[in-house]
């Protein structure tokens, strides 16, 4: 067990258990506080497997932007402030599909790399990601750029105000 | 470093997600358990990326045309589908937005997808422009805009 183990171990930990809390708590708003927790300890592992820009990509985007909104529809979705009772449905078959899904995916990774050390590879900063991306991968990036602008209109023209039914 | 950990962690991560998708009712806590399964992935391209199971298991890197594989190949993806992400949950939060305001609920039960509610549908979308913009000149020509001008600053 070297210090990246031991961090990677404790960042897991966390991760799982905000994620346990996210699909299980009664409160909508702590759902996503416990969110921020999650994607945060995911951004801690990206830094231990040396992913420097995901990670910093990741507090970004996921922590900064898609957290904040997620809570901007809990507001203007006029959720219950408090414990609410109807947010699930009864659980056992989700359960089943979940903790099947989750449990077997870990026990086919398991299988497949048992318990065998990897030395840490070069760190991924901004520049190495940056050539790579620029050199390989231009056309889905810029196929990417494409994908954002339509779901900007597209969010845009979904939530235009109907007239005829003014709230 | 051992990659199983990083590895069982996102398999835990995506089953959670599963289970949160099939067990939320209210659509926002839908969408927060669809961003726990995309970050298992995004934390599964990263590992792999880090710990290929050629490097773990001792075994030759494998080849295409006898050329190695792209480095960083993982996390340029990982990149990738942390922008799909961002573009899925704007359009999906547009559409909660718009089912509360025509519906008055976000729980995913009470969606009727068998009845229709007159003054929905992309009719009044795109009929909104000409006669929204006619009706609310006439209006203001009219002096009729007390209603939308306090609730203006209050937004």
């Amino acid at each position: 067990m070297t210090a990246a183990d031991v961090l990677m171990l404790a960042l897991g930990a966390v991760a799982v258990g905000a994620g346990v809390l996210v699909a299980s708590t009664r409160h909508l708003v702590r759902a996503g506080l416990y969110l921020v927790v999650c994607l945060g300890a995911v951004a801690g592992l990206y830094l231990v497997l040396t992913a420097e820009l995901v990670a910093w990509v990741q507090l970004l985007i996921y922590v900064g932007a898609v957290v904040v909104l997620l809570l901007f529809a809990v507001m203007l979705t006029r959720a219950p402030i408090g414990a609410a009772d109807d947010l699930d449905r009864p659980g056992w078959p989700a359960a089943l599909v979940g903790g099947g899904s989750g449990l077997g995916l870990a026990a086919l990774l398991v299988d497949a790399y048992r318990w065998s050390t990897v030395d840490l590879p070069e760190p991924g900063t901004a520049e190495r990601l940056g050539t790579e991306l620029f050199r390989a991968w231009v056309l889905p990036f810029e196929v990417l750029s494409v994908l954002l602008l339509s779901a900007l209109v597209g969010a845009i023209a979904i939530s235009v105000r109907i007239p005829e039914r003014r709230r | 470093m051992r990659p199983a950990i990083p590895y069982v962690v996102a398999a835990l991560l995506f089953g959670l997600g599963v289970y949160g998708v099939l067990r939320r009712r209210n659509a926002v806590l839908v969408l927060m358990s669809v961003e726990l399964m995309l970050n298992a992935v995004n934390l599964l391209l990263v590992t792999a990326d880090a710990a290929p199971l050629h490097a773990a298991t001792g075994r030759p890197a494998p080849t295409v045309d006898g050329a190695a594989a792209l480095p960083l190949t993982g996390q340029a993806f990982t990149l990738f589908v942390i922008v799909i992400a961002a573009a899925e949950v704007g359009v999906g939060l547009a559409i909660v937005l718009q089912l509360y305001r025509l519906r008055g609920t976000v729980t995913v039960d009470d969606v009727r997808l068998d009845t229709h509610t007159p003054d929905t549908g992309p009719r009044a979308i795109v009929e909104a422009p000409a006669p929204g913009t006619a009706v609310t000149a006439a209006e203001r020509a009219a002096g009729r805009t007390a209603g939308p001008a306090t609730e203006g600053p209050g937004r």
